[in-house]
This record gives C-alpha cells, structure tokens and sequence, in this order.
C-alpha cells in the first residue's frame, strides 16, 4: 500500500475515525449527554460505511435520463435514511431518559449518581 | 389469508400497539393488547402447523422479488421462536392487568401496553423477516421500547438501568448493523437466503471475517452473553415486574434465534466452527456464565436481581449447545432457549404475583411468603426445579441433550461441568426456599392474600408447562431435534 492508496481512501479513513472516536467517548466520558453524543458520532460512522460503498465515481445520481449510463447506487442511501431515523429515536429517547434522571438524581455525572444508590 | 399469514404476524401487533396509543384509556388499553397478542399467538401456531413436516414459507413484501425487495421466511427455527414469543407474549399480558396497575401511574398505563406490543412486533419481526437491515429495523423496534419498558418501573435506579441497557443495546446493535453492511459490499445482497448462497466465493476475505465478527459480537451484547451480560441484571430487577416476565422470557431468546441464524445458515458452520476458533470461545464464556453468573446469583439479596443473574448462566447453557454444533448440542440449545423461556416467564410470575401482594422483593422481607401465598410460592419452585434440571421438568430435557451432546463430542468433562453447574442453580433457589417455607411470617407477608385467580392460573399454566414438556417432549425437543437438522443439512 503506498501513500496515493492511502490518501484515495480518505472516506474509509474518516468512517474508522469517527467509530473509534465515538466510541471511545462512550467509554471514557462519564456525563451521560457526552456518552450519547459519543453514541451518535458511533452512529454516524456506519452512515458513511454504507454510502461509500453505493458511490460509483463518475456516475450520476440514479434517475433516469439521457446520457445517464453509470449511477451511484440508490439502495444504501434508503438504507442509511432508516438507519437515521433509528439514530434519531435512540437519541431522543436517551436524551428522555437522561431528563428523567437529571430529576431523580439532580445531576447526569455517572460517578455522583452511584455514590447516591448503593449498588444492591 | 393463508398466503397473508406472514405479514399479519408481525401487523396485526403493530397496528394493536397504535390502537391502544389512539385510545389510551387503561382497561380498555389491555383489553385490545389481549385480543392482538392471543390473535398473534393464533397466527404462529398456524405457521408452525404450515411448516412442520419441513416445508418453508417465503413472502414477497409487495410482490417484490426477494433479489431487491424484502422478504419473509418462516422455517422451522423461526417458527419456534415466534410460538415462544407470541405465546408466553400472550400469557402474560393476560395476566398483567392488577401487578401492571399496582406499579404504573393511572395515566400511564395505556403507553406501557403500547410499549408491550411494540416489544412483541419486533421480536417477532427479527424470527420472521429473512433480510438482514429489516433484522436490524427490527431489533431497534424491539429494543427502544423495551428501554421505555424499563424505564416505567417505579425506583429510580429504572432509570438508570434503562439508560445503561440503551447504551449497550445501542452499541451492540450498531455493530450488528456495521457487520450486515460488509456483508452487503461482499456479496451485494441483504437477502440473508442470497447472502448464504454468494458468500462462498468470498468466505476467507477479511471483509467477511471482519463482518462475522461484528456481528457475533453485536448479537451477543443483545443476548447478554457472558461478559457482555452488565447492562442485564439492573434491567430485570428494576423493570415493572410485567415488563421483567417478558423481556426475561422472550428478548434474550430472539437475540440467540438470531445468532444461530448467522452462525448456521449465513455463514458456513463448517467455515465458523472449522476453520475459526469459535467453539472454543464460545465453551470458554459459556463456562463462565454458567459457573460465574451463578454463583453471583446464590449472593443476591434481591429475589429479581437473584433471577436475572440466573438467566446469565441459563443462556451459558444456551450457547454452550451452539458451540458444540452438532445436530444434538444444537438442537439441546434450541430446545433450552424454549425451556428457559417457560421456567423463567413461571418465576418472574410468581415473583410479579408476590410483589402485588406484599410490595417486598428482598429475601429478607420474604420470610414466610410459602405459608401466605401457598399456590403461588408452588409456581415457583416447580420452576426453581426446573432451573436446577430435575427429572420430569423441561430443564432435565436440555440438559441430558447438551451432556449427550458433549459426550458424543469426545468432552466428558463436558457433561460433568454442566451437571456440577446444576448445583449452584440447587443453592440459589434453595435459598428463597429455606427463606419462603422454613421461616415465619411477619410484617407485609403475615398480611399478605393468595394472588388473584387469574394471576395463579398463570403462574400455573407456565409451571405446568414446565412439567408437561419435561416429560412429553415431543412438541420441543422433537421439534427443535428438526429444526437442528435442517440448519445442519442432516437428517434427524
């Protein structure tokens, strides 16, 4: 592999970054709306794994015309369109929850709301 | 109506679910989630009935053909799985009226039986559908309402635990979904049929291990599989006992229908257990949460908690029979994610019927209960036996098939691993027991009434199930004892 692969790749390059990045913050942070931002950037990776893959270069759009020979294809788009939808019900309902407890417990840090409940 | 059978498995719940959020008046809210999941329950058994001598369904949603558009397939495995599903869905809604009502604020009752059906439309979506982004929909429908699920429960540790599942649900669904799209770049199909047949041009390519991987792991998170099993015991034990019985009985069981589907149908099981070190793992983490998980749940002073850390051992049991991957260690693992789901929807009833009446789910406020709640505390431990695999209970049924199975496989050691297993599940419904019977009443228990009928008789109806399968096992084993062949391309 030499450095003009490499460079060609950028897309899958910046697919891998965002899902070791977002996922890292899952891990890492303990404020639980940062957690949920990590989980979208997770999220967001696997948007842009499907449509690098449905881009053909140099083809258009996939509508019928003239002089339209090659064209992207339009399934991962559709794909990646519920995948959204689901990436936004998710968020939202964490977002929810995180509310809900922001109430109960009056903060959303992990570590102050394990030394309020006993583990048992 | 019989061509339509495939779609209205998965509609007639999906549309009783928006009916119940229309109306959102709470009796009448459980009376349509009854008639749609008894009218769902009616439907697989008609499906099974359909494929049983070994034919497959397949339905083209829209007349599409199953190349671009979606398709549904039922076969023998999936057909299981949604009788598992719909039946113990349909039981337990029928019961749940007064524990639901006891648990869950006035105005919110109706959204918890919107959340119910939601549940149960996707987890019958992910055993019916045969494409795998539709799996991955699925899996979302079922696992989003099942965060709300939780999250109705009345401590606010619910909360939390629902937040913890949803993040890990979240994780382990976005990596499924990862896997399902290598696939797709390899083979250009998301037909899981299609996908079985193109993949072996391309079985070696990183591409495919990387897929395999992913989505092994992104399952296993769904199925609590030992150590990705943390997000599991403050789920069950903080969740409205309704919603503890079935995402106890059902959910975990999907996620290793859908494991098997992979391991067995998709991939190549001669590629995944020959050629990768799948089994191994698989028995090493097996092991774990067979002895592991166990031995958590004989320390734990909470009775639901006590029961979540079971069913991570109980599923130890599950994968410990797809590892062996022959037609018995295979079908010994079917016939326990049937098993398990029965014995467990039993003691989460019984469980539910206990907390209605005395409010108490630590073991210590439940000194007695055996005495006060006689028919109910009877439930339980004839499913505790069949937790700990007693002759003439179904759980004595999975076990002789995964001993038989490793013993077949050469690993007597095997076998007595899983007999000494046994034990720890003999110390920790031991406890309740020695706590429910041998001890007197006092405080909320020396009150305490028998449950009402309709929650006994559906404690009963499980426990009797318990029983009955345990000694005529045709209806299970024979069954799974098919579908394991089928997957396996033998012959029974």
């Amino acid at each position: 592999m030499n450095w003009q692969e490499i460079v060609e790749h950028y897309n899958q390059w910046i697919t891998i970054f965002l899902m070791v990045g977002g996922l890292y913050i899952v891990i890492a942070r303990g404020n639980m709306i940062k957690k949920l931002v990590g989980l979208a950037i997770f999220q967001s990776s696997v948007f842009l794994l499907y449509l690098s893959a449905g881009k053909i270069l140099g083809g258009s759009p996939p509508v019928v015309a003239e002089n339209v020979e090659t064209y992207s294809n339009p399934l991962p788009h559709v794909l990646i369109l519920t995948a959204i939808v689901v990436g936004v019900g998710t968020l939202a309902m964490g977002l929810a929850l995180v509310i809900r407890i922001n109430e109960a417990y009056g903060t959303v840090e992990e570590a102050e709301i394990f030394s309020q409940d006993d583990p048992h | 109506m019989e061509d339509q059978l495939p779609i209205l498995q998965v509609v007639v719940p999906l549309l009783g679910a928006l009916l119940v959020a229309l109306f959102r008046e709470r009796t009448l809210a459980w009376g349509i989630a009854v008639v749609v999941s008894w009218l769902a329950a009616a439907i697989s058994a008609w499906l099974l009935a359909l494929v049983v001598d070994g034919n497959t369904i397949s339905y083209e949603l829209g007349g599409w053909p199953r190349e671009i558009g979606i398709e549904y397939r039922v076969d023998l495995l999936a057909a299981i799985f949604l009788v598992l599903v719909s039946w113990i869905g349909a039981v337990i809604v029928t019961i749940a009226r007064q524990s639901v009502a006891s648990e869950i604020d006035r105005d919110r009752q109706a959204w918890f039986y919107t959340m119910y059906l939601l549940c149960v439309t996707g987890l019958l979506g992910i055993a019916i559908t045969g494409d795998a982004f539709n799996a991955f929909v699925f899996l979302e429908v079922s696992s989003l309402s099942s965060y709300a699920l939780i999250a109705f429960g009345k401590d606010r540790r619910a909360l939390l635990s629902a937040y913890q599942y949803l993040i890990m649900g979240t994780i382990g669904a976005t990596m499924y979904v990862i896997g399902v799209g290598l696939l797709y770049m390899q083979t250009g199909t998301l037909n899981l049929g299609l996908i079985a047949e193109r993949i072996g041009d391309v079985e070696s390519t990183r591409s495919i291990l990387a897929a395999l991987a992913f989505i092994v792991v992104g399952i296993s998170l769904k199925l609590a599989l030992f150590p990705l099993h943390l997000w599991l015991p403050n789920a069950y034990a903080y969740a409205p006992s309704v919603a503890t019985i079935f995402l106890a009985a059902t959910a975990t069981k999907v996620a290793v229908y859908l494991l098997i589907r992979y391991l067995f149908s998709v991939f190549d099981e001669g590629f995944v257990f020959g050629d990768l070190p799948v089994t191994e793992t698989l028995i090493a983490l097996s092991l774990a949460a067979m002895f592991g998980a166990s031995a958590v749940a004989v320390f734990q002073t909470n009775i639901k908690r006590m029961l979540a850390y079971s069913s991570v051992g109980q599923i130890g049991y599950i994968t410990l029979g797809i590892a062996i991957a022959t037609t018995t260690g295979l079908t010994g693992g079917i016939v326990h994610a049937i098993n398990h789901g029965l014995i467990k929807a039993a003691a989460f009833t019984a469980v539910a019927a206990i907390v209605l009446r005395t409010g108490a789910v630590k073991l210590t406020d439940l000194e007695g209960i055996g005495r006060k709640m006689p028919l109910t505390m009877t439930a339980f431990v004839i499913a505790g036996l069949g937790l700990i695999g007693v002759p003439g209970t179904v759980g004595f049924v999975s076990k002789w098939y995964l001993i038989d199975a490793s013993v077949e496989a050469g690993w007597w050691w095997l076998g007595f691993l899983v007999v000494a297993s046994s034990l720890l599940a003999l110390l920790y419904v031991g406890r309740v027991v020695e706590v429910a019977y041998f001890r007197a009443p006092k405080g909320e228990v020396a009150a305490a009434e028998e449950a009402p009928p309709l929650m006994i008789a559906g404690a009963w109806a499980l426990a009797a199930a318990v029983i009955y399968l345990g000694i005529d096992t045709d209806l299970t084993a024979g069954i799974a004892a098919d579908a394991a062949a089928e997957l396996l391309g033998t012959t029974p």
